[in-house]
Parts: structure tokens; sequence; C-alpha cells
């Protein structure tokens, strides 16, 4: 297995399972189910035991290595220099190998054959990718100066989809020229590869980079923080090296041009950093800086931020496995309740898996009388004169 | 009747028991080089009443019954060495009451220092703990149940001697408060009552399951500072201590010696860090340490190392993110260490024991030693780095802590928070009357033997 040589220079000391400041514990998997065997340390000892013959394949530990959602909250805080890096890469190759062996949640298999069949993780025709876009201005892409890349949440999910067109009406009010690939595009396979399936991603990327190739794009915007991942840092080693940047960095880059009502009222927002964009590409102000420049809007900090962000539970696949995200400690439930402490009324998001966990999360606590989770372009749009 | 996981599922839900092999094997060990023991199942209650009710039934079937903090006492106390129930105390974390004025803090045995120590800076900066020198998911209730020591030593003495008042559930299910708390809503002492905390602390989980504590907490002061006494000569170690802790202006002292980083082989250091609430407090504190040793300085046989100011910031940060490193030294992700506490006056005896010990077994080593109270007694630390893929190389860590327990316990030390085998050999020193007493105490709180069975025991 891929750096199984680092598994036994686990200590367990335990630093995975926090933030930087120790508050409460910061890994989804081991916050929501608490057994050692969950947390980042535990996973690292069981792979090793499971590789050495002393512990056996079960549904037990598809689901202990499942339930990891790629936060890099691990990585963030291990105080081992040599070994950090891999964590994940570790895990990832744990799921690689129990693929490899067949040895698969049914709702991670269910996943993966829709994502080979269909080139989605919904299991939606992929000719219905672009239908997000219809009623809207949004062209095919044909030269523009980007290529926005909607992703599978973004072309399939209600909730997604609003966000697509809402990210891509702020994008045309600011003058930013782009296009879709629709049809031609399949999912950016950022999760299939979380989920240990590197062939699938090679796959799903090599479909896309000549899709890309064959429509011309040179620069992409990405709607999901998972697709910019995948796009920016995985597909240059596939050959498909193309300049990448997540919608909030374009926006950034014109709130000048923004114009503003007077009239918006004042709100408390309060900003959740993706994973994605935060841990994984160290892009924490972009979004923050969009925020910020709208009148009216209080941006308020969540305790756990930035480096320390508690992820929504929706990352490597657990969106669609819905192997995470039951109980009180549910990562998405314990947001939203650290967001509500703050006093905002508002928990932004740059994401929509972040979106559509946290919107469930709400339901859940019932919180849907004191906070609303809203996407980034929203409520930029919405104040917009 | 109902298997042992159903019936602790009736108690905390399916979702927090398990009895199956992943589980098992993780809870059969700690860190350390102590061998697995398999539990039979694993619990992870919620609440004090969960415990009690985990307890009686332990006790009507008696199923042995091992309290878990974040099990990193690194000696396998916490491995189930006849089996039964790991009750995994971590889902018990809330911080139930601070007390500024009288500084103290009632926590539930799950929370960890990190978070007591999150906690305060949030809602009393002006309070602090004392943390010892572990990872910050360390438990409170379990260090303190360990007579453990930390960042605060030198002014409070050992954790246990912080400790205001207990909750503790008995072997029978039965709970009982001990401490001003039996008699009063308040937990600010354990005094004038009748001490019975003792019961429960330095035995190794035996006697009953802590559910909640109540900890002295202490001024967190806005200036810091740390300096660092070097010198080559052991012998002059316990004198230097003497000086420094006759001051009572540190917090903390520790004693430190390695080979690694090579600037460092060969010399002995002294840290003794100290706080004021201004910059002229922290320049009078500090000037008052250094008069204290100078006649050693005036002799040049030890002085003061210049430590620029951002050198500082690994020695004054609490806790040290540096420690867990030294697991990585033979990059196998294992150390342990004997921490025998004994009189200051066997520094130099103690340091050259490691030195011998490390030398004869070429094993990766770390010395040092934290001074308790004003220099009352020390918790010298031999600690040995392993690779854990490596058997043989664990076999000699093994062989290193074990040989370190029987010199140690030869000059006069005690081992703390021994290993099974290492209390064995303490009992072999102890006085009969006192073993006997430990027994028939046992045997009163715990009738069927189930706490933490294998532990303070000859067989």
């Amino acid at each position: 297995m891929r750096h199984a040589d680092i598994l036994h220079r686990c200590f367990r000391c335990g630093y995975c399972k926090l933030p930087g400041n120790y508050a409460d514990f910061n890994c989804p998997a081991y916050l929501e189910r608490r057994f050692e065997t969950y947390s980042p340390g535990g996973r690292m000892w069981l792979i090793r035991a499971w590789l050495e013959g002393r512990i056996k394949t079960s549904p037990r530990l598809q689901d202990i290595l499942f339930s990891c959602t790629a936060c890099g909250n691990c990585v963030e805080q291990c105080t081992l220099a040599n070994i950090k890096d891999q964590l994940l890469m570790a895990f990832t190759a744990g799921k690689e190998q129990l693929l490899a062996g067949g040895a698969v949640p049914p709702a991670v298999r269910d996943c993966l054959e829709r994502l080979q069949k269909y080139g989605n993780p919904y299991g939606v025709a992929r000719r219905k990718r672009a239908d997000w876009a219809v009623s809207t201005a949004v062209a095919a892409f044909a030269g523009q100066d980007h290529l926005f890349w909607v992703g599978d949440e973004g072309a399939y999910d209600p909730r997604g989809q609003q966000i697509a067109r809402s990210v891509a009406g702020l994008m045309a009010r600011l003058g930013v020229s782009f296009g879709i690939l629709g049809a031609d595009e399949v999912s950016d396979g950022n999760e299939a590869k979380a989920m240990g399936e590197y062939d699938l991603f090679e796959e799903l990327a090599a479909t896309n980079t000549a899709a890309f190739a064959a429509a011309g794009a040179g620069s992409i915007i990405a709607l999901s923080p998972h697709g910019f991942n995948a796009l920016k840092n995985d597909y240059p080693k596939s050959g498909g090296a193309l300049a990448v940047q997540h919608y909030t960095q374009v926006v950034a880059a014109r709130m000048a041009k923004a114009r503003f009502r007077d009239d918006g009222p004042a709100q408390t927002v309060t900003y959740h950093d993706s994973c994605y964009l935060g841990r994984h590409n160290k892009e924490y102000w972009s979004a923050r800086k969009v925020l910020a420049a709208v009148p009216g809007l209080k941006l308020v900090e969540m305790e756990r931020n930035l480096q320390n962000a508690l992820c929504c539970g929706g990352g490597g696949g657990n969106l669609v496995t819905g192997i995470l995200g039951s109980g009180a400690d549910a990562a998405a439930r314990v947001r939203v309740r650290e967001a509500v402490a703050t006093g905002a009324q508002v928990l932004a998001v740059a994401c929509p898996t972040c979106a559509i966990m946290f919107e469930e999360a709400v339901k859940q606590e019932k919180l849907e009388g004191c906070l609303q989770v809203r996407e980034i372009s929203e409520i930029v749009a919405e104040r917009m004169a | 009747m109902s298997t042992l996981c159903e019936a602790l599922a009736a108690i905390v839900g399916p979702e927090y028991v398990s009895d199956r092999p992943e589980e098992l094997y993780i809870y059969s060990m700690d860190p350390g080089t102590m061998p697995a023991c398999l539990p039979d199942a694993v619990v992870l209650p919620d609440t004090t009443e969960q415990v009690c009710r985990i307890m009686e039934l332990a006790n009507q079937r008696k199923v042995p019954v091992v309290p878990l903090g974040a099990g990193l006492v690194l000696s396998g106390l916490s491995r189930p060495l006849r089996g039964g129930i790991v009750v995994d105390m971590k889902r018990m974390n809330r911080v139930i009451e601070v007390n500024p004025m009288s500084r103290y803090a009632l926590v539930e045995a799950g929370t960890s220092q990190g978070m007591l120590q999150a906690y305060l800076k949030k809602h009393h900066p002006q309070l602090k703990h004392s943390c010892p020198d572990a990872p910050p998911a360390a438990t409170v209730a379990g260090n303190v149940s360990i007579h453990g020591s930390g960042h605060l030593s030198l002014v409070g003495g050992f954790h246990s001697d912080m400790l205001n008042g207990l909750e503790v559930v008995l072997p029978t299910g039965k709970l009982v408060r001990i401490g001003s708390c039996s008699a009063s809503p308040y937990w600010f002492a354990r005094a004038p009552l009748p001490d019975l905390a003792g019961l429960f602390l330095g035995w190794a989980g035996t006697t009953g399951i802590i559910t909640r504590l109540a900890i002295k907490l202490y001024p967190n002061h806005r200036f810091n500072d740390v300096d660092i006494f070097v010198c080559e000569d052991p012998e002059l170690m316990p004198d230097v201590m003497y000086r420094l802790s006759g001051t009572q202006i540190g917090e903390d002292m520790t004693a430190w010696m390695s080979p690694k980083p090579d600037w460092a082989r060969g010399f002995l250091h002294c840290n003794i860090s100290y706080g004021a609430g201004s910059k002229e407090e922290l320049i009078w504190k500090r000037n008052l340490i250094r008069a204290s040793v100078r006649p050693i300085i005036d002799r040049k046989t030890g002085g003061f190392m210049p430590l620029p100011k951002a050198m500082k910031h690994p020695f004054l940060e609490v806790p040290g993110r540096t420690l867990s490193r030294f697991a990585d030294v033979r990059k196998g992700g294992g150390f342990e260490y004997v921490g025998a506490i004994m009189p200051v006056d066997l520094f130099a005896d103690a340091y050259r024991i490691g030195l011998e010990i490390a030398a004869d077994l070429r094993v990766s080593y770390s010395l040092g030693a934290r001074v308790i109270g004003a220099n009352h007694c020390m918790m010298f630390f031999f600690a040995y780095a392993f690779n854990r893929a490596d058997p043989q190389d664990v076999k000699q860590a093994q062989n290193a802590l074990a040989r370190t327990n029987q010199r140690v316990i030869a000059i006069g030390a005690i081992p703390w928070k021994a290993e099974a085998p290492a209390q064995k050999e303490i009992i072999g020193r102890m006085d009969p009357g006192a073993f006997d007493l430990i027994q028939a105490i046992r045997k009163v709180l715990d009738p069927q033997g189930i706490m933490n069975p294998g532990n303070w025991e000859i067989n």
C-alpha cells in the first residue's frame, strides 16, 4: 500500500483530533463517533494492523476509513513534520486497498458506480448537466475568457443549481466573460480520488482534460472548492495544466466595480471556511474580502476559523454516501450551533457541499428561525444596485 | 440474560458500545511498550448516571472495568489486563463551573487539558490551570489521578495536591462526593473534612471511576519569561534547584539533559519560568532569580544561557508541541519513560543511571526532571524512544525501562504511574502493613474485585 511506511510513526498523541486552540474535537469522524478508532491516529494504527493481518477486512473497518471527510485537520495539527503531509494520502491509500479487494460500504460502491456510469455521483444522465442553466443567460463555452466549472453539485443538486445560477449571475454583473461546457464535462473526480478510486479519477480527469483542449479553454473558474482543488492541484499531474481560480477570488478582484443599494438591512454574518479552499489551498481571505466590501454586513468569526475551521462533514464523498451525518454530534450540526453562538443571522459559505450540509443541519437543529445559510454570491447580489 | 454489549447499549445507546475487533484492538494498548490486552467491550458514557449503571452491571456480572481518559499514560495502566469493559470517559467533557474568586474549576472527568485551557482563555483569561507535559488531549482527571505534575508544580506541587474535590462512582455503582462538595454547594477545598480523596489518587483506577473533579486555578500573568541555567556538573544541580526554587518566584522548573540538539550534548540545563503583571515586576523577579545563583556564577561553574526572545517560545509554550516529536527520533512513533519521584538530592545518581543504561543498551534517550513544590521532590524522567515497527527495538526500550525502574527503586526513588511489573517491584519494597492496608481497602470498596484488576497486586 502507498504510504504504508509512515503508519507506524504515528504516536497517537491526539493533536490531530483538535483545532489549534484545543477547544473541542475538530475531526468530523471522531467528533461524531467518539471511538478512538475513528480518530486519525486510530486509523493509522488500524490500517497498519490490517495490512499485517491482525485485523480483518470488515464493514466496521470500511466504515472507519470511509468516514474520513478528507478535511485535512489532522494534517494541519500533526506535530510530526516529516509525516504530516502524508496522513490523508495514507488514509486514501487504505481506501484504495479496500476497493482493490472489493470491500467497500454499499453507499460508496453505489456512488462510485454512478460516477463510472454517468460521470456524476447522482446517477443523472450526462446530457442533463447543463439543465441548471436553462432560462439563464449563461452561454456555452466558445472562447470566452474563462470556463465556468460548475461541478457535480452545481449541475445536479437542486440547492447546488441555485448556487450555480447565483454565482453565474453575479459574475456576469461584474463583467466576467465566461461560458460552460455543459454535457461535455464529467465529474472533476475530486471525491472519487478522496474515496481511493485513483483509476476512476484518472479516467474522469482525462475526459475533462480532452474537453478543455477541444474547447480551447485556458482559464477555469470553479464553483466548488472541491473541483477547484482537483483542477488546480491534481489535473496538472494528469497533463491538464490550466489557470484555475475559485469564483470567490474572481469576485473579490472585481468588488470595486460592484455598486450597492443603500437600503440593505444590517446583518451579522459569519463565514465558514471550506476545507478545500482553506486548509487544502490556503485560500482564506477572498470570501472575507467580498463580504467586508458589502455595506450593512457585520462580519464576525466563529471560534474555529481559518485553518482551524470545523469541516461541514460532506467531504470525502460523505455528502452523497451519508456515512457520517447522524446525531447531535454530526459536524454540520455542531458547526451551525457554533455559528448561532456568534450572534450571526447568516452563515456564509463558498461551497455548494457546505451549503447543502448546513441547510440540512439547520433543519435538524430547528434553527430555521435564527440562522440562514447563504452562499457568498447570494449575499452580494441581493444588495447590489 | 442479555449479552454484555446489549446490556451496555441499554444504558448508553447502541452507537456508543462496541465489541467489534477494531475497537477491541485499539483499546487493548497504549502508545508505550506494554503488550496488548484485549477488552471484551468498550463503552462511552455521557453522564454520571450512566457510569453508575455501568458499574452496577459490571458488579452484578463480575466483569472487570477499566476507566480510560486519553490513554496517554504510556505505561499501560489503562490496558484491560483481565479483559472486561473499557470505559472511555471522553464524552463527559463539560466544564461545569469556574469560580474565579476562589480560583477553582469544576470539570467532568473526560475534559481534556486543552479544552480546559481553551475555556479559561476564552472566559477567564486571568486564570490558568497547571498543564502536564502531555499532549492537550490528555484528560485533567487522568493526570490528577496518577499524581501528575505540570507547569505550575513549583507553585502548587503535584496535580493531586491541586485537587479540591471529587465525584466518584464506586465499584458497586454507588456515587460519592469527596471534599467540601460533600457538605457544601462549593468545591473549594478538601479540608477540613476527613480526606478521602487519597482513596482514588495513585491507585491506577482500582478503586472507582472519577466522574467530576474540581482543581485549583492560578493567576495567568500577562508577562512571562524563562531563564535557562546551564552547568556541566550533575552534583551541582540540587544546589542550583534549591537556590532557584528558594526564591518562591518561579512557576515551573525543569531540568533537561539530551544528546540532541548537538549544542545541548553534555550540558545540564535547568529552565525556570515565571510570570508577572507588569514588565517592571518581571524584571524584578528576573533579578531575584539571577541573584539566587550568583555564588555559583561567580565560581564560574555555571551560568544563564543567553537566549534571544524568539527562541524562548518553545520553552514557554504550554503544552509544548515539540515534546511529541521525541516519538519520531527513531522514525518509529514510540517513546516511553520512567518518571521516578525522588528527593532532589538524588539528581546526580539518577542522571548517571540514565546515561549508563542508554549507553549500555544503545537506546535513544532524553533525561530530565521537574521540581515539585519548593524543591520538596522531583519527578526525574528517563525517556527512551523506539521504533514500533521493529520488535527488537521495542524490546530494547522495554529492557531499558525495566532496568531503570529497578535501578531507581534501588536508590530510593519510586516510579510514578508504574507499569504493572514495576508496581510489583515497588510492592516488594513496600512496608507490608501499607500493602495489607491497600488490599483491605480495595476489598471493602470493590468486593467483587472488578476495578482494573492486575494493578497493585502481587499475582
